[in-house]
């Protein structure tokens, strides 16, 4: 057994007086690949801001690498993408000064050496980006300043990838792109938890789909498949299934990676 | 330039060269985290500083630096937990900072208000050797600030969540942005005058924005610029006549006007070419997610 990534150990969490997050459980082992899905406003952006502890939370445990997020220092170790809201500030700067931030989670306040330098240039070429190293974000497309904010995140070269929504606005081909950097890193080893509107072509890298609907986790196991949509477990309302019922139970445990070569690769680690 | 040969203007020209270098430098940081007039709130509170320092015949200077530091202190503090009502605590903070200056130079011996009018519009002559001494180093501390921890402001006014991610002390940063803010403001004070502060912080930037394409270009940009008007204002002042920071805040803003005037065709072209180089995004980057379906599609 090893330590999971990310653990949400009966969250609840209120945006204001409205309850977001009811004791939901969220476990994410070393190598896995989850997906969060659930309807607009199911608390999906909640979940993942309350593992980085972004999300004052009401009762429950958040833990990254073992750790609880209020006493987490190391966040070299976790790339963020967050929804893409703020496009642009009132200062223009470039998609090299933007992607050069996320940097700063391992150079903290010293000073850019070559080595940062470096992994800020290959971060923007894993993104496809590296002919825009000069341009400044506002001239960029949707689908490109997405990409602008995963190559921040993984300018730090992080082992845990927490992504909102990484595909939205993204047209198809660079869906692609995007799937093909991320099949790229979880290849090295990163782990990822990413929300989800739909799958697409993200689908054969998800290992666990978590499936949210009013702050509960409804189900927690293979992703659905495309021709299955409907019987997406969960999602029809006179057949809710409880969480637990689905292996959520088992899916609470991590594997040792170091048990077998790929033993988290086909989903639930049985 | 027998302007030179003058105590007094030599001091106000180095005060000018400070001024210019510093304001646009702060200013960066505040437009681009969207807070363009805390500048101006600042210098409310620190007429309560020159106020205060007239009354107990202490440097107007490092009191106004004392006060406004303070203020600057409390309206981050108000930003944080403020949330509600903090446009009515900031009113509050600004105009007490006002108020209460007109009334500490009134109840100062010898003082009027007429004693402020130098310190809220600036003025040439009233820059004294012991002024230059604060304003140097005030103006040091700003250029370190500034300068040293760019990539760290940066990314807390690009994307404050995103700075906490990465570990970065967020809090402690915005409280120093203030302090730093704050401290220009007394840079800028015997020169450009309080009320008039908060234009050299934010019209160089804007005006730089209009050629700069990235942030370092843009910060550069403006503090030439800075620095240009607030020379140039300085000695229009001196051979006219006028008071500086009048002079300085209008050719700052003619600057703005040809410099916008000058980058329209620029941005155009440069539009074109973006557009060219990507057929198939949305050229403003903010258009509808395209990928999106509806609500309740799968993921629902």
């Amino acid at each position: 057994m090893s330590e999971p990534v990310v653990a949400l150990r009966g969250v609840s969490a209120e945006l204001g007086a409205r309850p977001v997050l009811r004791g939901i459980d969220l476990t994410v082992c070393r190598g896995q690949v989850v997906a969060l899905l659930g309807a607009n406003g199911s608390g999906k952006s909640t979940a993942v801001r309350s593992a980085i502890g972004q999300v004052p939370v009401s009762a429950g445990a958040v833990e990254l690498f073992g750790v609880p997020v209020r006493r987490f220092r190391d966040w070299r170790r976790v790339g963020y993408v967050p929804q893409r809201t703020t496009a642009a500030t009132g200062v223009p700067a470039t998609v090299t000064e933007i992607v050069a931030s996320g940097r700063l989670s391992r150079t903290g306040f010293r000073r850019f050496c070559r080595a940062d330098h470096a992994a800020v240039r290959r971060a923007l070429e894993l993104v496809g980006l590296a002919d825009r190293a000069g341009d400044p974000v506002g001239a960029l497309s949707g689908g490109q300043h997405q990409r602008v904010l995963i190559a921040r995140a993984l300018a730090a070269e992080p082992e845990l990838l927490i992504m909102d929504e990484p595909m939205a606005g993204v047209d198809l081909a660079h869906q692609e792109v995007l799937a093909e950097t991320l099949r790229d890193q979880v290849a090295s080893g990163t782990t990822v938890l990413l929300v989800l509107h739909e799958l697409g072509p993200l689908e054969p890298l998800i290992d666990r789909a978590v499936v949210l609907r009013d702050g509960r986790v409804v189900h927690d196991g293979p992703p659905p498949t495309a021709a299955g949509r409907p019987a997406l477990p969960g999602h029809d309302p006179a057949h809710p299934s409880p969480a637990g019922a689905l292996g959520a139970g088992a899916s609470h445990h991590c594997l040792d990676p170091q048990a077998g070569t790929e033993p988290l690769r086909t989903g639930l680690p049985s | 330039m027998d302007l030179l040969n003058y105590a007094f203007m030599q001091r106000a020209l180095l005060a000018a060269v400070l001024v210019g270098v510093t304001a646009p430098a702060v200013g960066v940081y505040l437009v681009q985290r969207r807070q363009a007039l805390m500048g101006d709130g600042i210098g409310h509170v620190a007429m309560t500083g020159v106020g205060l320092g007239f009354l107990l015949s202490a440097s107007p200077v490092w009191m106004a630096t004392a006060v406004s530091v303070l203020g600057a202190v409390l309206m981050e503090l108000i930003r944080w937990y403020g949330r509600t009502r903090g446009d009515i605590a900031l009113a509050m903070l600004f105009y007490g900072g006002m108020a209460g200056g007109v009334m500490f130079i009134n109840l100062a011996p010898g003082g009027s208000s007429a004693t402020l009018t130098s310190y809220l519009f600036g003025s040439l002559s009233t820059v004294s050797p012991s002024d230059v001494t604060a304003i140097c180093l005030l103006a040091a501390f700003v250029v370190l600030v500034t300068l040293g921890l760019r990539r760290q402001l940066f990314a807390v006014g690009q994307d404050e969540e995103f700075a906490r991610v990465t570990g970065l002390p967020v809090r402690a940063l915005n409280l120093l942005t203030a302090v730093t803010a704050a401290v220009t403001v007394t840079v800028a004070m015997r020169v450009v005058g309080l009320l008039l502060v908060s234009a050299l912080m934010v019209v160089p930037v804007a005006a730089a924005q209009q050629l700069g394409r990235s942030f370092a270009a843009t910060f550069a940009i403006a503090v030439a610029l800075g620095v240009t008007v607030a020379v140039g204002g300085t000695v229009t002042s001196y051979y006219q006549d006028v008071p500086p920071g009048a002079t300085i805040v209008l050719l700052t803003i003619a600057a703005f006007v040809a410099l916008t005037a000058l980058s329209a065709p620029l941005a155009r072209r440069r539009a074109r070419a973006a557009a060219a180089a990507a057929p198939a995004g949305d050229p403003a980057g903010r258009a509808i997610p395209a990928g999106r379906t509806a609500p309740d599609e799968v993921g629902a």
